[in-house]
């Protein structure tokens, strides 16, 4: 049974109740689906240990098939269902899904305790988390869109364009105070489950906001007047008309805003802390300061897209991160480059301690400290396995570097990941509104949710795997020449990654400058 | 414009070719006989979805544009 007005909600009290409802409910989501990647090494080794090759198989599906399979999926499943009976039903659903499979995560035994069922049993929750994505974040846009009044729905809309970044914001701030409230030993052991455990309370919150909700008026109308499509599979991309700007709103718009997106986040996030070796929780911290500071940005994007068009906004994004980002990584990789630094070598300290190993045997961790004049640290840790404390040692050793960076510098690298949100906010902010209005409202959920992941989840999603393809190549390249006594064929190989970003926004800028048009293609 | 549409319809379909060439026999082949497990996996990945999905849809985006569909 559907209740609602025909008309779209004109009053701002009302419409505000309306994105706050689906707003927290589409970030619970995010935040659901980030905090397994940001717990991911925690979590391989509770559920998927080292060296067990099906353990491996399993965490590799874990990884790449919730991204790249599954939610291009869900987007059809649950497109297909927001089209047949409704955005609120569907979006209930997702949300339940997401909630669940996150809290079930938090309550599985480790590897150790039940063998092979924890591995599959996450790999199973882990696609579950995958589908409700796919499918909540076009109810969602929908959702707002079809309430907002007519020339604001680019405004209304970017306040659910935010929670993609505030869910990854809140995700490192939930797991930052986790980690900071107990031991280091406590959070390995048992703490990591507490992110995924609190999910269930802002889930059920979100539920009975959302429970009491109406459905969307445009799809209300719809329904009465027997509008509604019979089989919105079909008539998305079974009909060439549709179809065309399936394909138009992926090539023109969503890939490149994928990658823009993933770089200005993902990318520098992976890159402080792999390539720039800064400290784990330095980086964290960094990490929220500039998405703190971008987020505010969506939603000027968004309410500028209805005063000057959305396309010149979202192109300008993609045009600029072209331009930039090779200056900008460079910048960052030269910002924590320790070769620019003068060490002090009164500063060196050397500490040693020997803990039990959990795979049996002793464990001597040896962390050398330097200090530069400048107030930077690096800190070199070498664990390896020995047969006693005070015997010789008999195991590999495993050395880990982790900068820390002084107050002027860490500023310098939030500025520099606040300019890729910033990007970020030109090409994300006005791309539900855009979507929205290129479908009209019988398809409108299943036409727009699957360009949107699979630019977001495939092209994104690919990122690091091409990225680091890509830099292992010239790395490589120099250290063939390198032996040969030849010319270094890369001056910078740890660039080399952003070619696939770079590439992959300029066809998307093309196609968008050339093919797309800053009118509505639709107008309900 | 329409004519720089349709021409660019060629350079999609070239595009395209160029794609699933890179992505087979640099990304996906090599992969899929590697020895490493998460290779293995990421490899039918590569090769039995993303490829179909990216070059099938940029192949059916150059015909549309060659064939005119999206003129003004």
């Amino acid at each position: 049974m559907i209740s609602a007005s025909p008309k779209p909600v004109t009053d701002t009290r009302s419409l505000i109740g309306v994105i706050g409802a689906s707003s927290v409910g589409t970030l619970i989501e995010w935040y659901d689906f980030y905090i397994f990647g940001s717990l991911a090494t925690v979590l391989a080794t509770k559920f998927f240990p080292e060296g067990n090759p099906t353990a491996a198989f399993l965490s590799t599906l874990a990884t790449f098939a919730a991204g790249f399979v599954v939610r291009p999926f869900g987007a059809l499943f649950f497109g297909r269902l927001g089209d047949l009976i409704g955005r609120k039903y569907t979006f209930m659903v997702t949300l339940l899904l997401m909630g669940g499979a996150t809290f079930a995560i938090g309550l599985i035994p480790a590897y150790e305790t039940i063998g092979f069922w924890a591995p599959t049993l996450v790999l199973v929750l882990r696609l579950l988390q995958g589908l409700a994505l796919g499918g909540e974040y076009g109810g969602a846009a929908t959702y707002v869109a079809e309430h907002a009044p007519v020339g604001q729905r680019g405004y209304w809309t970017s306040w659910i364009q935010t929670t993609a970044t505030v869910g990854l914001f809140v995700s490192l701030l939930v797991i930052l105070l986790t980690r900071t409230s107990m031991s280091t030993d406590a959070f390995d052991d048992w703490g990591w489950r507490v992110p995924f455990l609190v999910s269930i309370l802002m889930v059920a919150i979100s539920y009975v906001i959302r429970r009491n909700m109406h459905e969307s008026p445009l799809f209300a109308k719809a329904k009465a007047a027997g509008k509604t499509s019979t089989n919105p599979l079909k008539e998305s991309f079974g009909n060439k008309y549709n179809f065309k700007f399936v394909l138009l709103a992926l090539f023109g718009a969503t890939m490149g805003q994928g990658v823009v997106w993933y770089t200005g986040q993902f990318y520098a996030m992976n890159f402080i802390k792999t390539v720039c070796n800064v400290d784990a929780m330095q980086t964290d911290e960094l990490m929220s300061v500039a998405l703190l500071m971008g987020t505010p940005f969506f939603v000027v994007f968004g309410w500028l897209s209805d005063k000057i068009g959305r396309k010149g906004i979202m192109l300008t994004g993609m045009l600029v991160a072209i331009l930039s980002y090779r200056t900008i990584y460079e910048t960052m990789y030269q910002t924590t480059n320790l070769a620019n630094r003068q060490e002090i070598p009164a500063g060196l300290s050397i500490k040693t301690t020997t803990t039990p190993d959990p795979k049996g045997g002793l464990l001597k961790t040896t962390t050398v400290t330097h200090l530069y004049t400048d107030g930077t640290r690096l800190m070199e840790t070498t664990k390896r396995a020995a047969s006693s404390a005070s015997t010789n040692d008999t195991g590999k050793s495993d050395v880990k570097r982790s900068v820390l960076l002084n107050t002027s510098d860490r500023w310098t690298l939030i500025w520099l990941v606040f300019i890729q949100v910033l990007f970020v906010t030109l090409v994300y902010g006005p791309i539900a509104a855009f979507l929205v209005e290129m479908f009209p409202v019988k398809i409108r959920y299943t036409s727009m949710s699957l360009p949107y992941h699979i630019g977001n989840g495939v092209f994104g999603g690919l990122l690091p795997a091409v990225a680091t393809y890509l830099a292992t190549k010239a790395k490589e390249a120099n250290a063939v020449a390198e032996k040969a006594g030849a010319a270094l064929p890369y001056a910078a190989p740890y660039l080399e990654g952003l070619w696939y970003p770079i590439i992959v926004a300029a066809v998307s800028l093309v196609i968008g400058v050339v093919y797309l048009s800053n009118r509505a293609q639709v107008t309900d | 414009m329409n004519a720089l549409k349709r021409y660019l319809g060629i350079v999609w379909l070239a595009l395209a070719a160029l794609t699933g060439y890179f992505g087979l026999f640099s990304l996906g082949i090599p992969k899929l006989i590697s020895d490493k497990t998460d290779d293995l996996v990421f490899g039918i990945i590569i090769v039995f979805v993303l490829m179909p999905i990216i070059v099938g849809g940029l192949v059916r985006f150059g015909l549309y544009a060659l064939q005119g569909e999206y003129d003004d």
